[in-house]
């Protein structure tokens, strides 16, 4: 991903516009006013608990499903009249959806069926399609006797060659196993890439949502929490549920101390006084008691003794546990001064760090400095 | 998993015993049929083949045959497309009242035939109905649709909804769509139905005696030669006649249930055979 991808993404005209769209079943409010504009050529991901209404945004997307209000446009055109087949979109389903009568050559040509060229044309168009997805030669093979990664490609193929303005994907990799999942995920950024098209995908996995996506709309419960790039997402998450949501964070108890020209200053338990500019502050959950500070596992590094750093800040702690994961290990920390007001225990944070060859790994029950920077704070109130 | 038989426990004995008694009236069937004594009782005399000839010659017999083909074939037919509909609407649908629905369709298959027979016959004499082999077609349809539902509801149930969506999504319309790819692949369970519909309505007894009016099926000129016991080997060679069609319709069946199968790499499962 360049700069220069991202400043294209930026100035592309708008492809789908959803406006004020609500969708009830019966009582219950599956789309409670999603406002959204995905870009022209953009890898747009929906992403959400399930539940949280982003397979039903798809769908209306795709006119499988009516909406109650609001408006959607493709390419500025009003949908509402439009169903499904008559859509500039194709979807890449769950399960494939792949025609189990039929050959792989065939499947992929369904969509031809109404198109007015040649026999010999459309199976040039299939061998490209093919090809695209690297299922050369598999033409004549059974659909019913692909595995589930060819079955995908074969879905993807189906969809491509009718080269629509916007390819629905709704969950498409969450049958595949680990390792093909993560291969099939570099290959549909490739893929797109490569076409150009604009991309949508409906996932609960948030990692799958970072390593693919330009941008991310978070939902829960029927509306869109936070819009924004991975890394802005990952960083800055909007509200405490997203900061859940999506990889771990730690919080900590803070007291706002005093607020100046948007500069707040709160006071950590463990970690002090810290300042947070505007951009390092968002919304706490309805039901969280008081403000809190959250700060990913990674922006906390653990000082080898007689070292120096560059952070900061820095802090004492205690090691509670040692978790090994091979390139990776986790510390769980009691940091000094976060104690209980009655002397209990301070509650464990979470820190990562990245083994490195030939350091130990400090052992359970040692003190330890650990660096931080208050820049990597997030203010939750 | 253990390699022990039947040994000792007597349940060989019980499971020959029981075979026995299904099967053996059924192969006295073609031995008196071939038969040249007219007793139906041993020793055999002699091999002859003129019950069969007796058997064609007969005119009445040949329009109970010819009414019991018109009629199941109707009826089978009949009962697998409202069943197609049915099956559809009650495996991809949601609607106010879908239970109740299915329930007053599938009752037939519990009531007591006579009832529905008797009922029948009330309201159809009421209406001013002329009775004939169109009222048994009425009746045997009615019977036939739970097990024509039944069959096609489980064909239509494991079939994944985004099949049709797809087809629609890449530019086909609702029908096209539903003939492309769902018709092709609940053709099992089309034949199926188709079968098992035509096979319940060709032995079907108390519907075609109450609603035929003075048309003879099978089952009803079967029944009222047994009055005459010259008649008796003439029936045991239609029986025999009977007999070999059922294996042979089922054995097709079965044939191109598991060929289509085999073709959308289903698994092999259930089926009559």
């Amino acid at each position: 991903m360049s700069d220069n991808r991202y400043d294209r993404l930026e100035a592309a005209k708008p492809m789908i516009e959803c406006r004020e769209v609500h969708k009830y079943y019966g009582d219950y409010h599956a789309l409670r006013g999603i406002d959204l504009t995905i870009r022209a050529g953009e890898f747009f991901s929906l992403l959400g608990p399930s539940g949280c209404g982003k397979t039903t945004l798809l769908r209306t997307i795709a006119g499988f499903e009516d909406i109650d209000s609001g408006v959607v446009l493709i390419d500025g055109k009003h949908m509402e009249d439009v169903p499904a087949n008559k859509r500039p979109t194709n979807m890449v389903f769950q399960s494939y959806a792949i025609f189990p009568h039929l050959t792989v050559a065939e499947n992929v040509a369904f969509g031809l069926r109404r198109d007015p060229r040649t026999k010999a044309e459309k199976a040039q168009l299939v061998e490209e399609a093919l090809a695209m997805v690297g299922l050369k030669g598999y033409g004549a093979r059974a659909a019913h006797a692909l595995s589930g990664g060819q079955r995908q490609r074969v879905a993807l193929a189906r969809a491509l060659i009718l080269k629509p303005k916007v390819l629905l994907l709704d969950e498409p990799l969450s049958a595949l196993d680990r390792k093909m999942r993560e291969q099939m995920q570099v290959e549909l950024i490739k893929l797109q890439r490569q076409v150009g098209i604009t991309f949508v995908l409906v996932t609960h996995d948030q990692e799958e949502a970072l390593v693919m996506s330009d941008r991310i709309a978070v939902m829960f419960e029927g509306q869109i929490a936070q819009l924004d790039g991975p890394e802005a997402l990952y960083a800055r998450p909007a509200t405490r549920r997203v900061a859940n949501f999506i990889g771990v964070m730690n919080f900590l108890p803070a007291n706002v101390v005093s607020e100046t020209d948007g500069v707040v200053t709160v006071e950590v338990p463990g970690l002090g006084m810290v300042e947070l500019p505007e951009k390092q502050i968002s919304r706490a959950n309805p039901d969280d008691d008081g403000p809190t500070i959250g700060f990913r596992p990674e922006t906390m590094t653990i000082v080898p003794a007689n070292q120096t750093h560059t952070q900061p800040r820095e802090t004492n702690a205690t090691i509670d546990e040692v978790v090994y994961y091979g390139d990776m290990t986790y510390y769980d920390l009691r940091l000094e001064g976060a104690e209980g007001p009655n002397g209990q225990k301070a509650r464990p944070v979470r820190i990562s760090m990245r083994n490195v060859f030939g350091r130990d790994v400090p052992e359970v029950g040692t003190r330890v400095r650990v660096a931080w920077s208050p820049g990597s704070l997030v203010l939750f109130r | 998993m253990s390699k022990r038989r039947f040994e000792g426990s007597g349940l060989r004995i019980y499971t020959v015993l029981y075979l026995l008694f299904l099967y053996a009236p059924i192969i006295l069937l073609p031995l008196f049929a071939f038969n040249s004594g007219t007793i139906i009782a041993f020793p055999l005399e002699g091999f002859t083949m003129k019950w069969f000839d007796l058997m064609i010659g007969n005119a009445t017999l040949r329009q109970a045959l010819f009414n019991s083909l018109t009629i199941a074939v109707s009826a089978s037919i009949l009962a697998t497309c409202l069943g197609i509909f049915a099956a559809r609407a009650s495996t991809r649908f949601e609607f106010p009242g879908k239970a109740g629905i299915m329930g007053f369709i599938m009752l037939p298959m519990v009531l007591p035939e006579i009832i529905v027979a008797m009922s029948l016959l009330v309201v159809l004499l009421g209406m001013g109905v002329q009775l004939s082999i169109l009222t048994v077609i009425v009746g045997h349809t009615l019977m036939c649709m739970p097990y024509a539902i039944a069959v096609l509801s489980t064909a239509f149930g494991t079939l994944d909804k985004s099949l049709e969506e797809a087809a629609y999504d890449l530019g086909e319309t609702k029908w096209s769509a539903f003939r492309l790819v769902t018709l092709p692949l609940v053709m099992p369970g089309i034949i199926s139905s188709l079968l098992i519909s035509f096979t319940i309505s060709l032995d079907e007894f108390i519907i075609a005696f109450f609603l035929a009016g003075n048309q003879p099926t099978l089952p009803t000129y079967i029944f009222s030669q047994l009055r005459f016991p010259k008649a008796i080997p003439m029936i045991m060679a239609l029986g025999t006649v009977l007999v070999a069609l059922s294996i042979i319709l089922l054995a097709l069946g079965e044939y191109f249930r598991r060929r289509g199968n085999a073709r959308i790499g289903a698994k092999p499962t259930g089926g009559f055979l």
